[in-house]
């Protein structure tokens, strides 16, 4: 069984859930509807046999609806065969959480909830990873200045914002074309 | 074959051959030969800087050589705290906190880039520098620094330990009072 194959599959089964198909160098990405996302993945996991869930993150589309994008990487070991499935989520949508099905998934998920602000339905245990408990803000939001924001936690922790002197410089999002796009130094 | 000369020293003498004699120096000078020559270090190891801090322990480099190999894992029985490494905001808190644990009198070495200004971390996670919490007596560059510039931030330590008005520091308060 090819990647292609497992697409056609997917395809065959869902129907309208699958939005879109890409193929680029190899690797294949199936864009599917956030409400049959977990049957997607139940089904990639138990007929398919891609029982490797190799990473979990999240895109953040700022100026675009909906918002932002999970991103899961799927791996069989019976097949070798690795398949991407992305999902579209709007701010204030949950997404299903697929850690009762990987159960590594868990703290991907959590990482994605403490970077990005996405949170999962159905989640064992939704805290934060690597920021603290009470951190305000969602860092890898690209509305987020990358110097960072102060936040005041006594006897916990805290942050300052470092300076930047007008560098490293951060992608513009929602640019029409790679001038527009080009990475700039940015004040929030 | 004849005995070798005696080193001479200025600051305090002492010589093993004549142990039991009586030797004459300042209070201060003795007090502080005997701190910079057993600085016990609290390795604060955050990030990479701690693996050539732990080449600095192993036997090529041999802190030992300068009397600093008693690495204590307790801040209760440390002098110096060494920080090496990215101090991230979650983890400056626990640094601040250990360093106040530590008895006096203390010394604190920055140790890299990232200990002394945040280093290449612009960001919103990493504290800009271990100075803004506790006060660094030598900041060493390197990203990370090789042990001889560990060695040779501990030997500036030791002399500017040696300088120090220890015994007057030590009783201000009381000296105070009496005056």
């Amino acid at each position: 069984m090819t990647a292609a194959e497992v697409v056609k599959a997917i395809q065959g089964h869902f129907g309208d859930a699958v939005l879109a198909t890409k193929e680029h160098l190899g690797e294949h990405t199936v864009d599917v509807n956030l409400d049959r996302l977990h049957a997607v993945m139940r089904w990639c996991r138990d007929e398919l046999r891609f029982d490797y869930l190799v990473d979990v993150s999240s895109l953040d589309h700022l100026g675009e609806e909906p918002r932002f994008e999970m991103v899961y990487e799927l791996y069989g070991y019976s097949h070798g065969q690795h398949l991407r499935i992305k999902a579209k989520v709007s701010e204030d949508q949950g997404v299903p959480t697929v850690s009762d099905l990987w159960p590594t998934a868990d703290w991907h998920e959590r990482e994605v909830y403490d970077m990005m602000g996405i949170t999962f339905d159905g989640h064992p245990d939704l805290r934060r990873i690597l920021m603290w408990d009470g951190y305000p803000f969602y860092p890898l939001r690209k509305d987020f200045p990358l110097e960072g924001k102060p936040s005041e936690m006594p006897d916990v922790a805290f942050t300052g914002v470092a300076p930047l002197e007008g560098g490293p410089f951060v992608t513009c999002a929602g640019g029409q074309d790679t001038i527009a796009r080009e990475p700039r130094a940015k004040r929030v | 074959m004849t005995a070798l000369e005696p080193i001479q020293r200025t600051d305090a003498a002492y010589d093993s051959k004549i142990e039991g004699n009586v030797f004459f120096t300042r209070l201060d000078a003795a007090i502080n030969w005997m701190r910079k020559n057993s600085l016990w270090p609290m390795p604060m190891g955050l990030a990479c800087c701690a693996i050539e801090l732990m080449a600095t322990g192993a036997s090529r480099f041999d802190i030992s050589r300068f009397g600093a190999e008693v690495m204590r894992f307790s801040p209760r029985q440390a002098d110096v705290m060494i920080v090496s490494g990215t101090v991230t905001y979650k983890m400056a808190l626990a640094v601040k906190r250990i360093w106040d644990q530590m008895p006096e009198p203390k010394w604190c070495i920055a140790m890299g880039a990232c200990a002394s200004s945040g280093g290449m971390y612009r960001s919103y996670a990493v504290l800009q520098g271990i100075d803004r919490l506790i006060p660094v007596d030598v900041y060493i560059s390197g990203c990370p620094p090789r042990p001889e510039a560990l060695l040779e931030g501990l030997m500036r330590l030791q002399r500017k330990i040696d300088k120090e008005h220890s015994l007057i520091e030590q009783k201000k308060e009381l000296l105070e009072e009496l005056a």
